[in-house]
């Protein structure tokens, strides 16, 4: 399998700590993540499959247990940073997505 | 025939008697007729003290005419019982009247004792005992600037905490050297006496008067034996009470010899037919000048007259009040009496705290305890006391202060399932872990399905107790953490934050909490830290903390756009600001409702268009409504004054007046108010967090409504509020919930949960009981000067407005919305109306 390329698309001073943005990557909407606490961030789909809207980047991030988690800002399902998973219907899984942070610019494959 | 039972006096006691006949499931066979020397049927005299804080003679009421006629009770007023025909088997009234009885019960009550002092009867010398004596107390007190009570017992304090709030200068004159004499020993009594001369009163003991003559400053004067003297310009006299005992006594039924009339252990007097209850009685030569065993003996006389066996043993002497907003308790045995008898004594002058127990010779019972400054121990000594429970093997632990919380734990799990928690209805520890098994959870929950705390409020914190340890057996999680990232309540977290000076979320997360906090934690930290320290709530550094609606500045919808909602302070606006949200709205084909709170909702909004959107309506010279705050949303608004023919004051002046000064400011929740221009309520105030209703007299204040999923009216708070007094209590009112509200509870819940109800938050917010009412309103105050409209800000703010865009990387707008028209104006296209080709969307705005 031929890997995506990282694709920049913003500057990690953009991305305030804690908070999430949206990006548009290949006809993608991706919801980026920064944990200040971990120096961390994450990328997941921004779609949330129940509330059936594009919000995820809009959601508080915190962690449950030892998972590191985004609440929907609509209805308030967990979703798993690191696989994607949703903590309360597990049926629901959104995608995940590689993501670095190289030289001050934040990249994501997708 | 059905029998014929004369109740002679209706106070608590003769109610309560009646109450229990008529709903006893032989009342068919019995004809009640009740008469009473006062001109209204029983009131709350126990709750007597409340009239001075607002409440209405109506409030006190225990039942009502309504009442006595539909369950068939005859009841004669004003017409005093004076003589009784032993032959024919009748009562003969002042007026004249004469009534048969088959079964007469007597429960005349008792009269506050005057002491024989030469000039006891001036105009302004009063006592403390019937409404009619409070209105007295009321006229007196507007001419008065000085009062002096007469009498340092329970009542003479109640008394004086009267006079207190009626703003006059308080002395107490107390005979004995400390006060409370019979239910505190020395050392709580030198404690109480120190509290309350902090409060302002002042008290002198050890004093007796020898005359009332006219005063030089003041009205009277009042000479006493050891040749000092007090001007003033009311006294009211509170030496305690005698036994009502004239009708017995002339007719020659069995008195004591200091009075009360003499009954045996069903309350039958020597004469068959005749009982006594209440004060009047005399049992084993003992008054009982409390209302539970008067209830107690309601309950025996009607026992014994309906063919039941119940006794009447003697009752638990144990109180627990506030009293000029300092907490006291006296259990069994105060005074250590008992032969052989041992004390434990803890005392701490730094915290004013003085708790002292009784213990039987072999130190195994417990026989009696007097607590003042903290009385949380109450429940669990009276409990040990009354049910002659075991000490634990380190007695001391139970008046000691808790190192880790778990002193108290001893309490309820060793009660037994019928020790008596509330007495005032009657609920046993068994009733209320019934209600706890049958879904109760709240506090609320249990006072609405037993009863239980809601009479003098005593046993509130034993009922929490029985009901959190009943919690815990069924595995329910009682914990009050607020999640799991601190471990601790909401009110905790608030009082960490603003006693350690906490001003940001990762600091308290450091010192106070574990993890990466959450979707819980966040908002209710950025609140509490708004609260306190109303920095900019998009300051970068709360940024992450916040809910989605409070960073846009919106409430979002459910395909993710915004609605917008500016504020109409109390509901006013101008034709051109209404053109102007309305061209808003035309321009960016947002859908428009009128909410409930007077004011416009404009839908639809993309994340992308917040800002541009607001940069309208603020040059229109709108502000942030809140709408999306856990904040002020509304002040609704009757016309009021200025139009409407009925309207007695400016409601919407003063809807205006309190949306700007409250605007927002971060609570717990959302806070709605209410103003009405007059009792006709128009803008349905009382079902608001504060309502506010125009009288003749002034503003009445009404306090933790709420319409919505659980409807509450709102307690009326006080009345006859001048502009600035208004505005003072409504600021320590709502500060003190922002300090002490849980995450999300609304002032309806909060109200409901809090310990001692509404009394409790009016000793903190009128008689500043606990000595914070300066703090709360320099709190608000600060708040207040710290308001900025965020929509005013960010709209001002290149850097602030590069958030408000759906993609980071792109200017195009989020693919997945869709709109169709319905009644002119868009909605969101249903998922089946998406799927289907020939719909027509309606074209976004760019």
């Amino acid at each position: 399998m031929s890997e995506k390329p990282w694709i920049s698309v913003c500057e990690i001073d953009d991305l305030f700590p804690d908070t999430g943005v949206c990006a548009l990557v290949n006809n993608q909407q991706v919801a980026i993540f920064r944990s200040r606490r971990l120096d961390e961030v994450f990328a997941i789909s921004n779609y949330d499959p129940i509330g059936e809207a594009n919000v995820l980047s809009r959601g508080i991030i915190g962690s449950i247990g030892d998972e590191v988690v985004v609440a929907s800002p609509l209805y308030k399902e967990h979703y798993n940073l690191r696989t994607g998973e949703c903590l309360e219907k597990p049926e629901y899984t959104v995608a995940v997505y590689p993501v670095r942070v190289d030289d001050g610019l934040v990249q994501v494959q997708a | 025939m059905k029998k014929r039972i004369v109740v002679v006096g209706n106070g608590m006691v003769g109610h309560k008697f009646i109450d229990n006949l008529v709903n006893h499931a032989d009342a068919d066979q019995y004809q009640v007729i009740t008469f009473s020397e006062e001109p209204r049927l029983a009131y709350d005299r126990v709750q007597l003290s409340k009239y001075f804080s607002g409440s209405t003679a109506e409030d006190l009421m225990l039942t009502s005419e309504d009442y006595y006629t539909e369950k068939s009770v005859e009841f004669i007023l004003k017409d005093k019982v004076v003589d009784l025909d032993f032959e024919n088997k009748e009562v003969i009234t002042a007026s004249g009247r004469r009534e048969g009885y088959d079964k007469l019960v007597l429960a005349t009550g008792s009269f506050p004792f005057v002491p024989p002092i030469p000039g006891n009867n001036g105009e302004h010398c009063l006592v403390y005992r019937t409404i009619e004596d409070l209105e007295a107390i009321t006229r007196s007190a507007q001419q008065s600037k000085i009062g002096v009570v007469v009498g340092g017992g329970l009542l003479g304090l109640e008394a004086a905490a009267a006079l207190k709030a009626a703003g006059l200068e308080t002395h107490v004159v107390e005979f004995a050297p400390r006060l409370m004499a019979v239910q505190l020993d020395e050392g709580g009594g030198k404690l109480l006496r120190r509290k309350i001369e902090a409060i302002g009163v002042k008290v002198h003991t050890q004093k007796a008067t020898n005359e009332i003559v006219a005063g030089t400053e003041a009205r009277y004067r009042m000479n006493f034996a050891d040749g000092s003297h007090l001007e003033t310009d009311m006294i009211l006299f509170s030496a305690g009470i005698r036994p009502q005992d004239e009708l017995a006594r002339k007719c020659g039924i069995q008195v004591g010899e200091r009075g009360g009339i003499v009954v045996d252990n069903n309350c039958q007097t020597n004469l068959d037919d005749v009982y006594a209850i209440g004060e009047c009685a005399l049992w084993n030569n003992r008054i009982y000048g409390l209302v539970a065993p008067g209830y107690q003996m309601a309950k025996v006389a009607l026992s014994h007259i309906t063919g039941g066996s119940e006794q009447f043993m003697g009752a638990d002497m144990s109180t627990k009040l506030k009293l000029l907003g300092v907490d006291v308790a006296s259990i069994g045995d105060a005074h250590g009496a008992t032969p052989g008898s041992l004390s434990y004594t803890y005392s701490n002058d730094v915290e004013e705290v003085y708790k002292r127990m009784i213990v039987s010779a072999d130190n195994k019972k417990l026989l009696g305890a007097v607590l003042v400054g903290d009385v949380e121990a109450y429940g669990t000594l009276q409990q040990m006391c009354v049910n002659g429970m075991d000490l634990p093997e380190d007695p001391n632990c139970l008046i000691l202060p808790s190192v880790d919380g778990a002193g108290m734990a001893i309490g309820v799990d060793a009660l037994p399932e019928t020790a008596m928690i509330c007495s005032c209805f009657d609920v046993s520890k068994g009733a209320i872990c019934c209600a706890v098994q049958d879904g109760a959870r709240t506090m609320g929950d249990i006072k609405a399905v037993t009863k239980a705390s809601t009479g003098c409020g005593g046993c509130s914190a034993l009922t929490k107790q029985v009901m959190d340890a009943e919690l815990v057996k069924l595995g329910v999680e009682v914990s009050n953490h607020i999640c799991e990232h601190f471990p601790h309540s909401r009110q905790e977290l608030a009082d960490i934050v603003r006693i350690k000076q906490i001003k940001s979320f990762d600091d308290l997360l450091d010192q106070h909490g574990h993890g990466l906090g959450c979707e819980i934690c966040k908002p209710a930290v950025a609140s509490i830290l708004a609260a306190f320290w109303n920095e900019f709530v998009l300051d970068k550094k709360h940024i992450g903390l916040q809910d989605t609606n409070d960073i846009f500045l919106g409430n979002m919808q459910k395909d993710g756009t915004y609605s917008i909602v500016p504020r109409v302070a109390g509901g006013e606006i101008t034709p051109d600001k209404l053109i102007a949200l309305g061209q808003v709205a035309k321009e960016y084909k947002l859908y428009t409702k009128i909410t409930g709170g007077q004011r416009v909702d404009l839908f639809g909004a993309q994340l992308h268009q917040l800002p541009a959107i607001w940069k309208k309506l603020v040059d229109a010279g709108f502000e942030t409504g809140h709408a999306y705050g856990k904040s002020l949303r509304t002040v609704k608004s009757c016309v009021g004054s200025t139009w409407c023919r009925y309207g007695v004051l400016d409601s919407v002046g003063m809807a205006i007046t309190l949306e700007n000064r409250y605007k927002g400011v971060r609570a717990p929740h959302k806070i709605k108010f209410g103003v009405s221009g007059c009792t006709r309520e128009c803008a349905e105030a009382q079902s608001k967090d504060f309502g506010v209703i125009a009288t003749e007299t002034g503003w009445s204040l009404y306090v933790c409504g709420n319409g919505g999923m659980r409807p509450r009216h709102a307690d009326l708070f006080a009345t006859g509020l001048d502009d600035a007094t208004l505005i003072k209590y409504i600021d320590r009112v709502m500060m003190f919930y922002i300090r002490t509200g849980d995450r999300l509870q609304r002032t309806s819940v909060w109200m409901e949960n809090m310990e001692g109800g509404l009394d409790y938050l009016k000793q903190v917010v009128i008689n500043d009981k606990l000595g914070l009412c300066a703090e709360l309103e320099e709190q608000m105050a600060y708040n207040i000067s710290q308001y900025q409209c965020e929509w005013k800000t960010t709209v001002e703010s290149e850097e602030l407005q590069k958030r408000f865009k759906h993609f980071i990387n792109a200017d195009v707008p989020d693919n997945n919305l869709a709109y169709v028209v319905e009644r002119e104006q868009i909605r969101p296209a249903t998922a089946l109306e998406r799927t289907n080709s020939s719909i027509q969307f309606v074209e976004l705005v760019d």
